[in-house]
């Protein structure tokens, strides 16, 4: 009534917000720091790719040709599986304690910020799985550069499988039986970073120069920094606007 | 007459074979209390994350400050803050932590005047304590702990009081006042017997459901 | 023109259209459909190398066509749906999906009816046939979110990213299985690709595959309307017409 200002209060413009790239490293930090609180969430999807490793000697054969040959594949979808079953958490938990929405609502654009959560997500299950590669490489009798050139793979590959994934995980927030949803909507769109994946591995061990394949998987990477983001940012702004 | 920071003009909205409301216009002015009333499911809350940019099925258009706001998302964003029913707190960080977190994209602040911020929601002691330790009521004045601090001139705030005790609300129905007398817009929704002078009230469901 | 695209949005005036259109689509596609079939099985000439069985493309070819082409076109609408928020382009790619997925479905099983006397076995990971099983796979993908996200609006819009996220990847997904293939089998077999097709071969196929657009385009209608019925049960101009049929 009588104490309503004339003016209100001062409007700030938006160069006087958070720079987007201290904004990005804010949410990037916070994630990971998050994560380290609770360092058994971390470990689950690196045991679960070891003990999926595991199941092809015992369930098809423990011959050194067999695994040498099949390794890089039984490797890749492995590693392939595991982020697939890390992703339902990209999300989920901001979205049940209400920090999507703040994060939603921060006023940088929202595909940066997801792209920092995915750089985020790829740092906590991507890289380890990568740095875990080598060790079963040996044990699916890999040669040296056979491991070399996985590892080269993964490094590329598994960003990819996090930027790709971080589209599927906003599509099925907030649903019931998410989980299954997201493995159907994403495993097709994997298909390509695994054939090249696997395919640069087995070129490599048979000598072949791989530089235009590890080429093709930079493409691939570059493609999904650039796209993934936007679809990911898009699905979230809908399944917000549903709950 | 100062111009309005918002307004809504013919929003309209369905939910699942349901019109929550049509033809509904309104305006947010400097230094105005606005309380959406209504029965349960009328779409308070709905409207609420309409206002605040989070639900974008509606039609009908929205103005920040006259002008379009999708084309102004970033300036708008930028004033506006948002408290939902989930109060964004992380149960892993500490109260500290997450203010810093919730505050790091639009205003970093000294740790000091954080500090402050939680103590003056009644934090004091709690600060570095991780928040899944603390009570609901305790992890929402985490949340509230914003507004000590806030700069933005528009405030939306759906189901503030929930949870918090009877102290709690009588400071927080008085930081609302103040705010409102120094120029701040507020839209609330709640269920808490709230009296403000120059409080303006919009009423959804049409009132054909007051059977209790 | 651009209440042109308005009234095009308009399912009541879709309805009215639909139903003009439909006794057409339906009449001309069969008619052609029919033709080129019994040209193809009955009257072409026989495969020099592969005898009567390669008579099958006269099914598996059309039905692979357009499997990838309602794809794209759910691809199209999937964009006016996010750009203009139609609602119709939301319930074309909803009564399109299953079509879809169906004309993938034959086009797989033909082609491995195709294979067993061609290969001598039902199934080979051949570049083309892996390929359709992902569409196929991707075609699962947004049936099975549309059908988990209750709310209709969100649903559409979600089912509009996952069509055009899929879009962009089907050349790449293509590509990839084309370089895997040649990876792991010399290009021995190749189906459909006759580098000299008569006329008295490729008229016929012509025939069906427009033939199959036609009666494709019926079935979209007939879906589409059921659909429009569906969710528009509650509006006026539904009941007059569920009255006016009625009497």
């Amino acid at each position: 009534m009588t104490m309503a200002s004339e003016t209100g209060l001062p409007i700030c413009t938006p160069d006087m917000s958070v720079g987007t790239l201290s904004a990005m490293k804010a949410v990037f930090v916070r994630d990971l720091k998050i994560a380290l609180r609770q360092p058994q969430d971390l470990l689950n999807p690196l045991l679960f790719f070891v003990m999926v490793v595991t199941l092809f000697p015992l369930g098809v054969s423990p011959e050194v040709s067999f695994l040498r040959e099949a390794g890089s594949g039984i490797l890749w979808v492995a590693a392939l599986l595991s982020v697939l079953l890390s992703l339902d958490h990209l999300f989920r938990h901001d979205f049940d304690d209400g920090t999507l929405e703040q994060l939603v609502l921060q006023p940088q654009p929202l595909f940066l910020l997801v792209l920092a959560k995915s750089l985020a997500h790829w740092v906590l299950t991507g890289l380890p799985l990568v740095l875990l590669a080598p060790v079963l490489g040996v044990m699916v009798h890999l040669e040296g550069n056979s491991i070399a050139v996985l590892c080269l793979t993964l490094l590329i590959g598994t960003p990819v499988l996090s930027l790709i994934g971080s589209i599927g995980a906003a599509l099925t927030l907030g649903l019931r039986s998410a989980g299954v949803l997201l493995s159907l909507l994403i495993i097709p769109l994997y298909i390509p970073v695994l054939i090249f994946g696997t395919g640069t591995v087995m070129a490599a061990s048979e000598g072949a120069p791989v530089g235009g394949q590890l080429a093709l998987m930079g493409a691939f990477l570059v493609l999904a920094l650039t796209l993934a983001p936007f679809a990911s940012a898009a699905a979230l702004r809908i399944s917000l606007s549903n709950s | 007459m100062s111009e309005p920071l918002l307004q809504a003009v013919n929003l309209q909205c369905e939910r699942a074979d349901r019109t929550l409301f049509r033809d509904l216009s309104l305006s947010i002015l400097p230094g105005t209390l606005t309380r959406v009333e209504g029965p349960n499911g009328s779409g308070k809350t709905t409207l609420l994350r309409i206002l605040a940019g989070l639900n974008d099925s509606y039609s009908g258009d929205l103005l920040w400050r006259g002008k379009s706001r999708h084309a102004y998302r970033e300036e708008f964003l930028r004033n506006m803050l948002y408290l939902g029913h989930r109060p964004g707190i992380k149960p892993l960080l500490t109260p500290m932590e997450n203010l810093r977190a919730l505050m790091a994209g639009r205003r970093p602040l000294p740790d000091k005047v954080l500090w402050q911020a939680l103590e003056g929601t009644g934090l004091g002691g709690f600060q570095n304590v991780p928040s899944r330790n603390l009570s609901a009521g305790q992890q929402r004045r985490v949340a509230l702990a914003r507004l000590l601090i806030a700069d933005e001139p528009l405030w939306i705030l759906d189901e503030v009081f929930t949870a918090i005790d009877r102290h709690g609300v009588a400071a927080l129905e008085r930081l609302l006042q103040e705010r409102v007398e120094s120029g701040g817009a507020i839209v609330v929704t709640t269920h808490h017997d709230l009296y403000l002078p120059s409080m303006h009230r919009i009423t959804l469901g049409g009132g054909d459901d007051h059977g209790l | 023109m651009w209440q042109i695209f308005h009234k095009l949005g308009s399912p009541k005036w879709f309805f009215g259209i639909a139903s003009a259109l439909m006794p057409w689509l339906l009449g001309i596609g069969v008619a052609l459909f029919m033709t080129g079939i019994v040209w193809g099985l009955v009257f072409a000439p026989q495969d020099y190398l592969q005898g009567n069985s390669y008579r099958i493309i006269f099914i598996h070819v059309p039905s692979a066509f357009l499997a990838q082409s309602v794809y794209i076109m759910m691809a199209v609408a999937a964009l006016v749906t996010l750009v203009w928020r139609m609602k119709l382009a939301d319930v074309f790619v909803r009564s399109a999906a299953p079509v879809g997925a169906v004309l993938t479905f034959l086009a797989l099983f033909t082609g491995a009816v195709w294979g067993k006397p061609t290969w001598g076995t039902w199934w080979i990971w051949d570049a083309r046939l892996t390929s359709m099983l992902i569409l196929l796979f991707l075609y699962f993908g947004v049936m099975a979110l549309g059908a988990a996200i209750s709310d209709e609006k969100s649903s559409a819009r979600a089912v509009a990213v996952l069509v055009l996220v899929g879009v962009v990847n089907i050349p790449i997904i293509k590509y990839s299985v084309e370089w895997w293939n040649t990876l792991h089998q010399p290009a021995t077999f190749k189906l459909t690709e006759k580098p000299s097709m008569p006329a008295e071969m490729w008229v016929p196929l012509l025939l069906s595959v427009l033939g199959l657009y036609l009666i494709f385009g019926w079935l979209a209608c007939l879906r589409m309307q059921t659909d429009i019925l569906a969710r528009e049960g509650r509006t006026r101009w539904v009941k007059e017409l569920v009255q006016a049929r009625g009497n």
